[in-house]
């Protein structure tokens, strides 16, 4: 009873999205308010049945329903209890209803937040994002649907992807959904803007909070997925450039310009045509994210489907929606004119660069994840592209961009003097210099000219990411007043650069100083590793709720003293037989110890991997930093119109 | 300069910064671009030797061979042919015989494959598509019987 519920209200969730859709349209033809309003009240009731058919799904799996076909499939009745909510999501028809209730709540956000924008945009904005859910909900009917019915019920079900038995991969996959789908916020008020052809600061300042959280949830997203692979993957990588993480990072690349676009167009009114074009390119990228990994096009451990009905679906969905789009903008883009001239040497100008920089960047991802694919559907031959080509194609273009970012927070809008600029930026310069071969040499022992390079970029975008606050509790006159002055907005933009920097300094540390060393171990052997003896002392066979696990353990002593005991696992899943390698790391902020088992040898050896990686946690702190950096930013207190409106008056009342 | 001249100059600086970003990331594009080969492929001399390719194949049953440390040998063939590779390292948790599986590394003079990385995903039911697709005859059927039973057919389904 329950799934046909879900299913049911699906389907209820496809009509309302249509009426989302043609209501609101034909209020715009026939400017009628009473027809606009409808928007709002059809998106309500849309994320009110999608999150009745989530709840539905959710409940097949708690309460191990196996007569639906995708419990069966990913379900198991020795799955512990939290892996029966994560499995909802844990293959191709459960992450897509995941992606529509998202969306859901996505659009009912955006209709209860914004009622006190105009009512045109608001119902433009509501009706594009039921387009885009009624794409999403044809898709997963016709093509996927989760609630289908097994008949005869099986026993028991073929278990949740050990891979994704994992803390880690219970949130990962809903936060980089948020951020995904969060970007169509933006491309909705992107069409909304071109529809109307009202294109003002007001309308950046609606839009940036809405970019901003969905850009921090993408950022979220990727750090708990990088962590994720270094933990249970085994391999001690933090970033693979799989086709599956560059359809993440294509649009967190176009977001974050987007980001810095939108603060230029609400500043400056400048850059607005190029704004709507990156939030139609933001989300067409997560678009074409969705498309690479549930069609099944690539290889690779996300890519689960592989029918190709639903990869002619989504590409059909992502031509109609992104075609629209583009010939909407070709059409209306001319109207946009922009409100001043634009110098390249001002704040302006630099983000404009930053932009190009970004675009760039996300452009050679592309070329690098999809040439392959191309190639192959054309039958010219079959190649891949591994990651020295990104290696080599990421390190010119950030290098620049990381000079630019320091540059850009110490120059003022509109116009800048050199000569302001250098004074500015003298102390941070010197700092930099300085940080950047002490602390190699400190902490390692040696530096070398790319590592300094590396160092100084890091240090260089954090220390001068702390000018701007620092400027504006100079010009008060004790610390406390002046720290109240800084707006939130600005601890955020200096939290998230102050973050790029730390991800900087960790990449550039644990890749010029890992010392990765696979070795052949009998019990009670050791070796020693940069000063750190590990000594194997065996591995013993101990049953896991669903799984049987080979559980080793090594000792790792430094000096004679005991630094860490480890207990690095090689799980055999019952179900699926499938066998899991569970790393085990011991950290501190300055080194990782990293010990993963191989695979067993003859005499009790075991095959180990022993790792050494300096500084491994500031890469994630990086990511974390910048999550809080959005965090701060979009709750600042300007984008709230309504408190705003309510001081605007209190100070009135006080000055009368 | 005009305002004309300044934008026309601005132009000329960003399509030359375009082209220069372009050409660097074609030219790191072709030299990291690997090929995937068969072993019918690779002892048809279609590879140049010492170039770094992509091998797909089943692993023979019975040609897994531990050496001293972590040397590992082993015999990759697709339907008609064989090649032996030999590789220093820990094979993944999904490495088994009779499955298919992609190693990267290049052909050395003595027709050995000399293997820098072993990759094997997803379950034992899985094979590559390119290894699957690759084993599949020109009549779209496939004649492995002596790799049995990880036949393309049934298992790439």
């Amino acid at each position: 009873m329950i799934p046909e519920l879900g299913h049911f209200a699906l389907i209820l969730a496809l009509g309302v999205a249509l009426v989302q859709v043609l209501v609101p349209a034909y209020g715009l033809w026939r400017r009628s308010g009473r027809a606009l309003a409808v928007a709002t009240s059809a998106a309500q009731t849309q994320a009110l049945l999608v999150f009745t058919a989530f709840g539905c799904l959710t409940w097949c799996f708690i309460t191990q329903d196996f007569s639906v076909a995708y419990v069966t499939a990913n379900s198991h009745s020795e799955l512990p209890l939290v892996y029966r909510f994560t499995a909802v999501w844990g293959a191709h028809e459960g992450s897509l209803l995941l992606w529509v209730t998202i969306l859901a709540g996505w659009t009912l956000a955006v209709s209860v937040f914004n009622r006190r924008l105009p009512a045109d945009i608001t119902a433009t904005a509501l009706a594009v994002l039921g387009v885009v859910s009624i794409g999403f909900l044809l898709f997963m009917l016709l093509t996927s649907n989760p609630f289908e019915r097994l008949f005869p019920v099986p026993e028991d079900g073929r278990d949740l992807n050990p891979l994704l038995q994992d803390p880690g991969m219970v949130i990962h996959p809903p936060m980089l959904y948020m951020g995904y789908v969060g970007f169509s916020v933006a491309f909705a008020f992107a069409i909304a803007a071109l529809v109307s052809g009202r294109l003002d600061s007001a309308w950046a300042r609606w839009t940036r909070p809405w970019t901003i959280t969905a850009w921090l949830f993408m950022t979220l997203g990727i750090t708990l997925g990088s962590w994720w692979a270094y933990h249970v993957l085994g391999w001690g990588g933090w970033w693979f450039w799989d086709p599956v993480e560059n359809a993440s990072f294509m649009p967190w690349l176009v977001g974050t310009a987007l980001i810095h676009s939108l603060a230029v167009t609400e500043k400056r009114g400048l850059l607005k045509s190029w704004t709507v074009l990156l939030a139609i390119l933001a989300f067409g990228l997560s678009l074409l994210g969705t498309f690479l990994v549930r069609s099944g096009v690539i290889v690779s451990v996300h890519a689960f489907a592989s029918d190709p009905a639903r990869g002619v679906f989504i590409l059909g969905f992502l031509g109609t929606v992104l075609g629209a789009a583009f010939l909407l903008y070709a059409w209306r883009a001319p109207k946009l004119v922009s409100e001043g001239e634009l110098r390249l040497f001002s704040r302006e100008g630099l983000l404009l660069i930053n932009n190009l920089f970004l675009v760039v960047a996300s452009a050679s991802v592309l070329l690098g994840t999809l040439y392959p694919l191309v190639v192959d559907a054309l039958q010219i031959g079959k190649i891949s592209v591994g990651p020295p080509y990104f290696n080599a194609v990421f390190i010119p273009l950030f290098a620049p961009l990381l000079m630019l970012v320091g540059l850009a927070i110490a120059v003022p809008w509109k116009r800048a003097r050199i000569g302001d600029a250098v004074r500015h930026l003298r102390v941070p310069l010197v700092a930099t210099a300085v940080a950047a071969v002490t602390l190699p040499l400190v902490f390692q022992g040696s530096a070398s000219l790319p590592v300094i390079a590396g160092g100084f970029l890091g240090f260089w975008a954090a220390l001068t990411a702390l000018q701007e606050p620092w400027r504006r509790i100079r010009a008060k006159t004790s610390w406390r007043a002046g720290l109240a002055s800084v707006p939130r907005g600005t601890w955020g933009m200096t939290l998230a650069h102050l973050g790029l920097g730390v991800w900087t300094l960790g990449v550039v540390f644990v890749s010029s100083f890992s010392i990765e060393k696979d070795v052949r171990l009998s019990p009670q052997g050791s070796v020693e590793l940069r000063g750190y003896e590990f000594q194997f002392q065996g591995v013993e066979s101990r049953p896991g709720p669903n799984y049987d696990s080979d559980y080793g353990t090594v000792l790792v002593e430094r000096e004679g003293r005991t630094v860490a005991t480890l207990h690095p696992e090689k799980r055999l899943y019952h179900a699926t037989h499938q066998m899991m390698t569970q790393a085990a790391v011991d950290h501190t902020p300055l080194r990782d110890l990293y010990v993963a088992l191989g695979e067993p040898l003859d005499n009790g050896d075991w095959a180990l991997r022993l790792y050494y990686k300096p500084m491994m946690r500031l890469v994630w702190l990086g990511g974390v930093l910048m999550v809080f950096g959005g965090i701060l930013a979009a709750s600042d207190r300007r984008y709230r119109p309504v408190r705003a409106t309510e001081t605007a008056v209190a100070t009135q009342g006080v000055v009368a | 300069m005009t305002k004309r001249q300044k934008r026309m100059a601005a132009i000329a600086a960003l399509l030359l910064g375009l082209g220069l970003a372009a050409a660097l990331g074609f030219t790191a594009f072709r030299k990291n671009m690997m090929y995937f080969y068969t072993p019918s492929d690779l002892l048809a001399n279609a590879a140049p030797l010492g170039a770094k390719l992509r091998l797909g194949g089943l692993v023979e049953r019975g040609s897994l061979r531990h050496g001293e440390g972590l040397r590992v040998d082993f015999t990759l063939a697709d339907c008609e042919h064989r090649v032996p590779v030999h590789y220093e390292g820990i094979l993944p948790d999904l490495f088994r015989e009779g499955q298919g599986i992609v190693a990267t590394g290049s052909l050395q003079p003595g027709g050995v494959f000399v293997a820098d990385e072993v990759l094997a995903k997803h379950d034992e039911n899985y094979m590559p598509p390119q290894v699957a697709q690759s084993l599949k005859g020109k009549n779209g059927q496939h004649s492995c019987a002596p790799f049995k039973p990880v036949t393309p057919g049934g298992a790439a389904s």
